[in-house]
């Protein structure tokens, strides 16, 4: 067979490159189109505790973190890593935000109590701040610099490398 | 216990049918006669021992043996029967299974009608044919060994079942998977003809001879899952439509769209002998588009509603088309010398040349089907941002391109063979031209003044035109020089040219599908709003009045409704239940459509949502025109088929007994 008939055959291969290149990708992963972008205000009452308004955090970089109590298991396996990680960069002053959605109240207080939430966390009626956000599902996770930015979007549980990357990121700008 | 003895059958199976399509080949090769009939009792062998797993399988659904995963996965201890047994194919493993039993059908029933008897050519073959048809079985042996063991075993074991996607807890996924794969399955026959005429160096006319029937059946299967799937997306999903481009749709249509064009080209290459490396090209693309879109549909590289799971099937499969297809073409390029045809066309105005256009038309829609549905791939490895193509990019180049195939369905059966003269084209074309003009005037008259609706019924009107010509002028002709009745010769000529006559019928139905998805789709019309209780909805003539919700528990699931009354032109039409089903085990609610269903127009409701006192329920009310006449000329389709495959005894029977009766 001679060079110029195994081109026929061999016409297939970019074609089977491109699907193997499927496999490295993930159809689900949407890249989110807030980020670089100004995160969207909000308001939100903290349980046993006042408002608070993300205009409020002006200069201080932000961690909003969206769960839920009956996401099983991914926001129980996060939870641990939030609450280390505030108690480890609160005094640096960075700020953490959790939003509760679509949970009932006694679900969600028991849910933080038993990883002792220290951080403040507060219901979203309405789902208001989950649909400014764009939020799919839970846990997602949005890091906000000082200039009130969103650098980072995470969907699903964070591991701790990813958490320490990114809280040191929107700690370092000024 | 069942785990056990299915895993183990699955093996026993795939050492048979590696002995089976070894044997064929060496059989072959040294010309051992025994080998040969070893290689055959073994492919029968083997589809018996596919055949007990499935048993073992069903017989685990049916009793609910909760220690095989698989039963865990798709049914629960209070799921129907019908649904525990459909649950074989409601998830991954188990499709796998029944599209391994019915390949090893497939196989065996070619061994069974080729083995002693069939057209000269065939014995040369034959070894070949069981070879690769065995091939393709060991593939889905492996996959089943070492990826998707439907007998896997789980442990703890629960005490009941997750159950059916509820989805597929209707009927009509009875019905629709089976066809599919049959579908599916069938064009692996004609493929491996053409792949053994290539092995045995006879890549003539031979192998589309033998296999003629079996692409029509298969092809028949294909396009029977696909309409039957519409109608399930129609009246389950709850979303008014019933085609979507979604990435595992357009896995079926592109099969469709090639072996469309392969029974179309094996015409010119039995009459002319042109076209050979082409019809290779067909069959073997349709085979591969058939892997291409399982690929699709459990790799999850792409996202759609149909997906079922990833893992390492989708590696494997990927391996498997790359075998296909360099196999496939490597075949077609080593005998690329003996392919050459002897025909050329002899005039662009002519029914070769018709043909050629058809296949054109027909590959370039599944291109741009192809294109559109791996577009999120390309872009993201190209430019590195995700786009998907919806919809718009579909409707948009399969509209055009399906109006010029809709031209060439009126002008291929009637133009001459050969070089059309001005006086074939003026006797066969100008009455059916003339009617579809005058039907359009009336059309327009009647105050239709959307042109693609004007477009597509001009061109419908065409076609029908040429297929009532060609039946009147050929039934007054046989009637004149036989002197036989006119219903007589109508019964005689379709059975004498089934295949022409056959091909006619299933032209009419596709004409008629167009007109109801081309209608349904132009004067689609839908409204949505909130009601409180005795509130009106008005749509065009008809108007659906809110009385309340209700609830019920059913065996599964919870059901809440709301109970509507139709209304056309005022006078009361019947009442409607649109509701939602709550199931246990998942998120959010289903869809519970009620529609009237009409031969003209359907009155489809949806329940979006209520307010949990029942005080007011969004309802949305979607009026589809004309949708039936899609369904029903997917039946005409079937009977078009029919009258072209049935064998000659059985129909002549039939139009013995249908005499009798008139007399």
């Amino acid at each position: 067979m001679s060079w110029k008939k195994a081109l026929i055959p061999l016409a297939c291969v970019p074609l089977i490159i491109l699907l193997a290149y499927g496999f490295r990708t993930d159809p689900k992963a949407i890249p989110s189109p807030l980020v670089e972008k100004a995160a969207p205000g909000f308001r939100i009452a903290i349980y046993d505790g006042d408002d608070l308004f993300l205009a409020g955090l002006k200069g201080k970089p932000v961690v909003l973190n969206f769960w839920a109590s009956w996401c099983y298991p991914a926001c129980y396996e996060e939870a641990p890593l939030l609450e280390a990680t505030w108690r480890k960069y609160k005094e640096q002053g960075l700020m953490m935000v959790g939003v509760d959605i679509q949970d009932k109240e006694a679900n969600a207080r028991e849910f933080m109590g038993r990883f002792g939430f220290t951080f403040p966390n507060g219901p979203d009626p309405g789902s208001k701040i989950s649909i400014d956000y764009g939020v799919y599902g839970v846990p997602e996770t949005f890091f906000i610099d000082r200039q009130g930015r969103i650098t980072y979007k995470h969907v699903g549980g964070l591991t701790a490398e990813l958490m320490e990357e990114q809280v040191r990121a929107i700690l370092k700008e000024r | 216990m069942i785990s056990t003895l299915g895993g183990f059958t699955l093996f026993l199976a795939l050492g048979v049918t590696l002995y089976a399509a070894a044997a064929a080949v060496l059989g072959a090769r040294q010309g051992r006669e025994d080998w040969l009939a070893s290689s055959r009792n073994a492919v029968l062998a083997h589809f018996c021992l596919v055949t007990l797993a499935i048993f073992l399988l069903e017989y685990a659904l049916v009793t609910s043996d909760f220690s095989l995963r698989y039963v865990v996965n798709t049914s629960t201890r209070g799921s129907l029967t019908r649904y525990k047994i459909a649950g074989l194919w409601g998830s991954l493993e188990g499709s796998i299974l029944l599209w391994e039993w019915l390949q090893s059908l497939m196989a065996a029933l070619v061994v069974a009608r080729y083995s002693d008897r069939g057209p000269s050519g065939c014995r040369q073959l034959m070894p070949y044919v069981q070879a690769v048809l065995q091939g393709i079985s060991v593939f889905f042996l492996l996959l089943m060994t070492f990826a998707v063991n439907p007998f896997a075993r789980i442990f703890p074991i629960p005490p009941d079942g997750r159950g059916l996607n509820p989805l597929l807890e209707v009927t009509d996924m009875l019905v629709h998977p089976l066809l599919l794969y049959s579908g599916y399955v069938g064009f692996s026959v004609p493929y491996a003809f053409a792949m053994a005429a290539l092995i045995t160096g006879r890549p003539t006319e031979e192998w589309l001879r033998i296999t003629r029937r079996w692409t029509v059946v298969a092809w028949l299967f294909l396009t029977g899952g696909i309409f039957y799937g519409g109608w399930w997306s129609y009246r389950t999903l709850g979303w008014g439509g019933y085609w979507a481009w979604d990435p595992v749709e357009n896995a079926s249509f592109m099969p469709w769209l090639t072996g469309t064009a392969f029974i179309h080209s094996v015409m010119i290459q039995e009459r002319k002998r042109m076209l050979r490396v082409w019809n290779l090209v067909l069959v073997t693309l349709t085979f591969s588009l058939v892997i291409f879109g399982t690929f699709l549909t459990r790799s999850g590289i792409l996202g759609s509603v149909h997906a079922f799971a990833d893992g390492p099937v989708g590696v494997m499969f990927l391996a498997f088309l790359a075998l296909v297809l360099l196999f496939s073409f490597g075949l077609v390029a080593y005998r690329s010398d003996q392919l050459k045809g002897h025909g050329e066309l002899d005039s662009i105005v002519s029914r070769e040349s018709a043909f050629l256009l058809n296949n054109l038309v027909l590959v370039g829609i599944c291109f741009t089907v192809f294109l559109g549905t791996i577009f999120p791939l390309l872009s993201e490895a190209i430019r590195g941002n995700k786009i998907s193509v919806g919809m718009p990019y579909f409707n948009k180049v399969s509209v055009p391109l399906g109006m010029a195939l809709l031209l060439l369905m009126g002008i291929g059966p009637l133009i001459a063979w050969g070089r059309a003269s001005l006086n074939n084209l003026q006797r066969n074309f100008l009455k059916p031209i003339l009617g579809a003009v005058a039907g359009t005037a009336v059309l327009y008259a009647l105050g239709m003044r959307h042109v693609e609706a004007l477009a597509a019924f001009a061109f419908c009107f065409f076609v029908i035109g040429t297929i009532i010509f060609e039946f009147v002028v050929a039934t007054r002709t046989r009637a004149r020089t036989m002197g036989e009745s006119f219903l007589t010769a109508f019964g005689t000529l379709l059975l004498k040219s089934r295949r022409r006559y056959g091909g006619l019928i299933v032209h009419l139905g596709v004409v008629i599908a167009i007109v109801g998805i081309a209608v349904s789709s132009i004067y689609k019309v839908e409204r949505e709003q909130t009601l409180r209780s005795g509130e009106s909805l008005a749509v065009g003539r008809y108007s659906v009045r809110f009385d309340g919700m209700e609830a019920g528990e059913r065996p599964t699931h919870i059901l809440v409704w709301a109970n509507l009354m139709a209304f056309r032109d005022g006078k009361p039409l019947r009442e409607l239940t649109p509701g939602q089903r709550f199931y246990p085990n998942q998120q959010s609610p289903f869809a519970s459509v009620d529609a009237r269903y009409h031969w003209n127009e359907d009155l489809y409701v949806i329940l979006s949502s209520f307010e949990r006192d029942g005080s007011s329920a969004t309802i949305k009310v979607i009026i589809n025109p004309m949708i039936s006449w899609i369904w029903i000329g997917g039946v005409v389709i079937l009977l078009g088929v029919l009258v072209a495959v049935l064998p000659e005894r059985r129909l002549a029977l039939l139009t013995i007994r249908a005499k009798a009766q008139v007399a």
